[in-house]
């Protein structure tokens, strides 16, 4: 059975639907990321479940209770925000006792724990110093801490790496997920940053506009995204628009051959997606091969130990990453014929304009 | 610094020492004689049972305001952040009314209101005139603890301290009113300084505090009267010195920083 479920969650603010049934079970120990970007609703489910909010229909069963209608403060749900939640009048030992003195702990057991805790998240030097003395980096593993000495029924976690540089970002996210594994506690953790989700998660849930868009393994949200949307949010993706004839897909006067468009009805419109690591480039030799669409690199851009080529020609716009040592023989300008795979293309029917995804700001508000 | 800064600092220094100066030596001049140079001003404003007792009197009255303004405006102002953030333009619209409405126009529409309410609220200092000066400060209460609250990250602060289980009485009490101690300091120590200093009300509704005091003594006894006003002045000085003192202690310069998103 799930030990954590959201029911069929609706919530409006105005004429904005923020939530519009989101239906999540999730097992004991697990690790679930909602993704997405800006204004899809994640932070607002996030807030139903730890109580600040309450939903206009639809249920929060935790281990069997229903806690939709329960103050937050008798919840047990252990929360990391995205910053600046430490009480600045406490040094970092009282933050994590905080909790437990409202439990009303012995004394002895307390620091026991707040001790124990503060190790754990490597600050066990800094027991005695008040936020503004720690960095932003230290005061969300303080904060962690102080989320988990109540021993939550869930850890909610809001964006907590948002407001941190980037090597401490991915130092943390791991910090997170050993902890997580170590206590064996459910997780939700609420991101805009798809890597950041992708690495540490069981499970992802992708959502827009108030809804899941699609919720699985890493793995699979990479290798099989199903919709438009998906597809665009998690990593890179050509989106090559066409329809479907014998054989393959129309696109750009090139008949690709695709094998999952054998199933579908000739006529039909459709998207083929195919991962820029996926498509092998070589210098353009005249004659066109099967899969072959011909164009120039406009654009290189380094990434270690992939270059990503840009590459544009008649009806074609591709992306691909090439092997960096490959790309020096491919400068920019570089007539060049991008070959994609017949098989790990993936087909979505075109019912519809694609979602625009909007820009996420680096440090993204509720 | 430049000699032209050196300059008005120095004209400015003057016009701030000089009254006191001149008072002080008018102070020390024999109120029999007229001559230089005795402490029997300071000496006979001591032994003044009056001075004592309407010393006492307005302090009391300003503690009981304090007392009053901050169980009144510290769980409103909190809740208005916290939950009607639109209401914040009408409070503050409605603490600049006590501004604009001079005082003996608010008496005099207090004392008609209130005539015929129980002695022990309209006779009574502690009653009336606590009343009246809640009012009188309560721009400088919420002003200063408005900059407080705005100081601090007040929604994330109480969701944290809910999600850890705290009921809203002690969110307020061990984690919202910690880090606006200073604000409430500040607004404190103004309405300590004005209910010491106030005069209006108090003489048209007939009650006998320290300002009332001051001004007799003024009218009736000049010496003694510089000795006075000088301790009055000191008094108030060591208010403002204590908030500075208790301001600078662990805590306020956190909140500050942890507001500086």
């Amino acid at each position: 059975m799930a030990y954590l479920e959201l029911q069929n969650l609706h919530r409006d603010f105005g004429t904005v639907k923020a939530l519009d049934g989101i239906e999540i079970e999730l097992g004991e120990g697990e690790f679930l990321s909602l993704l997405g970007p800006s204004g899809c609703g994640k932070t607002t489910a996030l807030r139903l479940v730890a109580g600040f909010d309450r939903p206009d229909a639809g249920a929060i069963v935790v281990d069997g209770k229903n806690l939709t209608n329960v103050a937050p403060n008798k919840r047990d749900m252990g929360m990391v925000f995205q910053a600046y939640s430490l009480f600045p009048n406490m040094t970092a030992r009282q933050n994590v006792e905080y909790g437990l003195r409202i439990r009303g702990k012995d004394r002895a057991d307390r620091r026991k724990r707040v001790s124990d805790l503060l190790e754990l998240v490597g600050l066990g030097h800094a027991a005695d110093r008040y936020p503004h003395q720690l960095s932003g980096g230290m005061q969300q593993r303080v904060a962690l801490a102080r989320a988990l000495a109540i021993e939550p029924r869930v850890l909610l976690l809001d964006e907590p790496l948002s407001a941190l540089d980037a090597k401490v970002r991915v130092q943390l996210r791991e910090e997170i997920r050993r902890i997580q594994l170590d206590l064996g506690i459910t997780t939700l953790y609420v991101t805009h940053d798809q890597e950041e989700a992708l690495s540490v998660s069981d499970h992802v849930a992708v959502m827009y506009g108030g809804r899941i868009e699609q919720m699985g393994s890493p793995a699979e949200m990479y290798s099989a995204p199903a919709t438009p949307f998906v597809a665009e949010f998690i990593g890179t993706m050509n989106r090559l628009e066409g329809t479907v004839v014998d054989g393959g897909v129309e696109h750009a006067g090139t008949t690709l051959r695709i094998e999952a468009a054998q199933e579908r009805p000739r006529g039909e419109r459709v998207l083929v997606l195919v991962r820029p690591e996926t498509v092998e480039v070589g210098p353009a030799n005249g004659g066109s091969g099967v899969n072959t669409l011909v164009g120039n690199v406009v654009t290189q851009t380094f990434l270690g130990p992939v270059t990503r080529l840009k590459i544009l020609g008649e009806g074609v716009d591709v992306i691909a990453d090439v092997p960096t040592q490959k790309a020096l023989s491919l400068p920019v300008g570089t007539r060049v014929a991008a070959v994609l795979p017949a098989e790990g293309a993936r087909l979505l029917v075109l019912k519809e304009d694609l979602p625009q995804i909007p820009e996420e700001p680096a440090s993204a508000s509720r | 610094m430049a000699p032209s800064a050196v300059f008005w600092l120095l004209l400015g220094g003057l016009y701030f020492f000089i009254p006191l100066l001149t008072t002080f030596l008018f102070s020390l001049k024999s109120n029999q004689t007229g001559k230089c140079c005795t402490a029997a001003n300071y000496s006979w404003v001591i032994h003044n049972g009056e001075f004592w007792h309407t010393l006492k009197i307005s302090f009391l009255l300003a503690l009981e305001t304090i007392v009053i303004s901050l169980a009144i405006f510290v769980p409103t102002i909190y809740w208005v952040h916290l939950k009607v953030p639109k209401l914040r333009p009408v409070l503050a619209f409605l603490a600049l009314i006590p501004f604009v409405v001079p005082p003996i126009v608010m008496v005099v529409g207090l004392l008609k209101f209130y005539q015929g309410s129980p002695n022990w609220f309209y006779a009574q200092p502690w009653g009336f005139l606590a009343g009246a000066y809640v009012i009188l400060a309560f721009p400088y209460m919420y002003f200063s603890l408005d900059a407080g609250f705005r100081s601090i990250d007040v929604h994330t602060l109480t969701e944290a301290s809910q999600s850890l289980g705290a009921r809203w009485t002690t969110t307020l009490f061990k984690v919202i009113l910690p880090n606006i101690r200073a604000a409430a300091l500040a607004g404190s120590f103004l309405a300590l300084a004005i209910v010491m200093g106030e005069y209006t009300i108090a003489n048209l509704s007939a009650f006998h505090t320290f300002p009332i005091f001051i001004q007799y003594v003024n009218e009736t006894q000049g010496f003694p009267a510089g000795a006075l006003t000088l301790m009055s002045f000191g008094i108030t000085w060591a208010a403002m010195g204590s908030l500075l003192l208790v301001g600078r202690k662990r805590g306020t310069r956190a909140a500050v920083v942890a507001g500086a998103r």
